[in-house]
């Protein structure tokens, strides 16, 4: 390998593939039992992380930036006047295979701009993923784009060999999709999910019966929401992706906050931040959904159509909803407890577990290690006082965010000079 | 109060659990050799390490615990805390004091304690299979130098030898000063005699091997394309990847 010209592919092509962030590495099962390379982790690994706080646990590359498209909010569209770059076959499974041995990463995550036509490029994709798995032997983690409109047969044989698909929804709604990217459309997004998905389930039922049916996409798929490039609200948002979770099984939702790169009337302009804060607040909201068993219409709807910036989801569907609490940690159940802001998964069940062996006091509560400065106007413990001060909403807002202001100077602070 | 010794071994610890069953001296407290300062009024009782009794009290703590609750209390041990022997100890107490499930009593005081301390230890670990570089040396060979806060080495083992079945490699602990060696078939602890006057300091550069500075630099190329300026956060970087591993790392190495 040619170290200067790999160096130059490197930094044109991972530049270009860094806007998609879905850098997860979790939910491969493969072992190695092949006396080869690599072993996969079922909750992943983040091996390193950038300047900005992203991890960087794949090699996340594009094949080639060359691309027939021109969509307005991608570095890579064809009218861009850009460097542009392809790798070889070689190139990428050389760098990949070296940079696993010296565990700088936990596979490949490997993407590519349309060249020629869909089948053309889903070919070469597929070329790399059955090289890595036959001839390198490689057992680490393969995140590998499913390119929208390449034929059924090159996406059901890359999926023996990749651990994880994925296709971007790009923009959260029909609409807005068509305003930057006209020659696109959810339902070629659509069709792909809709066909690896089915072959995923197919694959599982026959595993029941025979044991040595082979993995296919063991780590299922996910897709990506560009967000505050077109205006959609967040209720808008968590819908869409409520459903992409219920119709194709989805593992994972990115929700990418939108960089502008250039000028464009359609979109927010240069020198725009990144809207950051939104796109954490989108990331709880999915994980409540996911994990704390809370439907969408419970934390936002149209009277309530955008998260609120300042406090967590969690925190403002308990403020909006006071007349669930005090929840009594000694009584309620699970479910119940989940709710509480402060309380996550891990103390949930701790709690549930304590209880057995006798009511959990106020100091045991702490210890516990949940955050008790917000859950304590939310819980009532064996030696809670029998008649607790009624806050109002508003008032439990301002002492919470008033005791965590020391931790966050808030950018809307106006300053006095 | 008695002060019981014993030999920093996981196996003379819990031939210390056996001992004060049989000597019944009442409460006391924990040390290890390593950690043991002798005191005016109290006694010291030195525990030969049994592998027979040690067996006993293990098989008798395997009897009650979960496996979970079994790991996390040798991780507790490999945190090589003195406080956590004494909880360990205390916890082991509380085990064998008949309760039912006692490991999930997050009431108690050494079972809470055990708990955490076990997550902090398999953190650390994790930190480890994340963060370790290997440098490949010019006779083929992968060499990693760690220094972890609890000494995690001994579970490092499965991982990498799972992962890097098909090359040897070396994870070197410097600062207690053992590692762990792979030839491909099989592993082994080793010590290493580094002279006097080695530096440790900065990784040093091993092998003068084209290819593994080509590597490390594409790795660099990698690092640097990969980050988003406009969403610099360096709080958050140093958060995630906190200064004590920059020492080791490749891509946090400066250019030269």
């Amino acid at each position: 390998m040619n170290f200067n010209r790999a160096s130059e592919k490197l930094q044109i092509l991972a530049d270009a593939a860094k806007y998609d962030v879905s850098c997860a590495s979790s939910g491969g099962n493969r072992k190695n039992t092949n006396k080869g390379l690599g072993d996969s982790k079922a909750n992943g690994i983040c091996h390193s992380f950038t300047e900005d706080g992203r991890c960087v646990s794949l090699l996340k590359i594009l094949l080639t930036n060359h691309c027939i498209y021109d969509c307005a909010f991608c570095v890579s569209r064809k009218s861009n006047d850009i460097q542009r770059a392809a790798f070889t076959v070689e190139e990428v499974v050389e760098l990949t295979i070296n940079f696993y041995r010296r565990n700088y990463i936990e596979g490949l995550f490997l993407s590519s701009g349309i060249f020629k036509n869909a089948d053309y490029t889903m070919e070469r994709l597929l070329r790399i993923v059955k090289k890595l798995r036959l001839e390198e032997r490689f057992n680490g983690y393969i995140h590998l784009k499913t390119i929208p409109g390449a034929s059924e047969e090159l996406i059901q044989e890359a999926g023996l060999y990749a651990d994880r698909m994925s296709i971007n929804l790009e923009m959260p709604t029909e609409a807005g999709l068509k305003t930057v990217a006209p020659e696109k459309s959810h339902e070629d997004v659509k069709k792909p999910l809709h066909f690896v998905n089915q072959h995923i389930q197919a694959y599982n039922s026959d595993r029941k019966l025979v044991l040595s049916t082979p993995k296919f996409v063991p780590a299922g798929q996910s897709t990506q929401m560009v967000v505050g490039a077109t205006p959609e609200s967040d209720l808008e948002i968590m819908a869409t992706a409520d459903q992409f979770y219920k119709a194709y099984n989805l593992k994972r939702v990115y929700y990418s906050g939108y960089v502008p790169i250039r000028q464009d009337s359609l979109l927010p302009s240069i020198g725009t931040p990144p809207p950051m804060v939104r796109e954490n607040r989108l990331y709880q909201t999915d994980w409540l959904m996911r994990f704390y068993g809370f439907r969408v219409d419970e934390i936002l709807d149209d009277t309530h159509p955008n998260l609120d910036p300042e406090i967590d989801p969690k925190l403002s569907w308990a403020l909006r909803n006071l007349h669930v609490f005090p929840v009594d940690i000694n009584t309620a159940d699970y479910q119940l407890i989940l709710r509480v802001p402060g309380i996550g998964v891990g103390s949930a069940k701790k709690i549930i577990a304590a209880r057995q062996f006798g009511k959990l006091r106020t100091y045991q509560l702490q210890n516990l290690g949940i955050a008790y400065n917000r859950a304590k106007y939310f819980v009532r413990c064996a030696d809670s006082p029998f008649a607790s001060k009624d806050w109002q909403a508003t008032q439990i807002r301002h002492f919470i965010l008033s005791s965590s202001q020391h931790k966050r100077q808030s950018p809307q602070q106006l300053t006095l000079f | 109060m008695e002060i019981y010794v014993f030999d920093d071994t996981f196996e003379g610890f819990l031939t210390l659990i056996f001992d004060w069953y049989n000597r019944k001296p009442g409460s006391i407290t924990v040390s290890s050799t390593k950690q043991y300062h002798p005191q005016a009024f109290s006694q010291t009782y030195f525990v030969v390490t049994d592998s027979e009794k040690a067996t006993r009290v293990a098989t008798g703590l395997r009897k009650r615990l979960s496996k979970e609750a079994w790991r996390a209390l040798y991780c507790t041990f490999l945190s090589e805390r003195p406080e956590g022997y004494e909880h360990l100890f205390g916890f082991a107490v509380y085990v064998f004091s008949g309760i039912v499930q006692a490991e999930s009593n997050y009431g108690n005081e050494h079972v809470l304690f055990v708990h955490q301390m076990a997550r902090k230890v398999e953190r650390e670990k994790h930190h480890m299979e994340a963060f370790i570089r290997f440098q490949q040396t010019q006779d083929g060979m992968y060499y990693a130098p760690i220094e972890p806060k609890y000494n995690v080495l001994p579970l490092l083992a499965g991982h990498f030898r799972d992962r890097y079945a098909d090359q040897a490699w070396v994870i070197y602990d410097h600062v207690r000063r053992y590692g762990l060696y792979y030839d491909l078939h099989s592993l082994q602890l080793i010590t290493l005699d580094f002279q006097q006057g080695t530096n440790l300091e900065t990784p040093a550069r091993i092998s003068e091997d084209y290819h593994e500075e080509m590597y490390q630099l594409l790795w660099k190329d990698y690092f640097r394309s990969t980050n988003i300026p406009a969403r610099r956060n360096l709080k958050l970087h140093v958060r995630n990847l906190p200064r004590r591993f920059w020492k080791y790392l490749t891509e946090k190495q400066v250019f030269d």
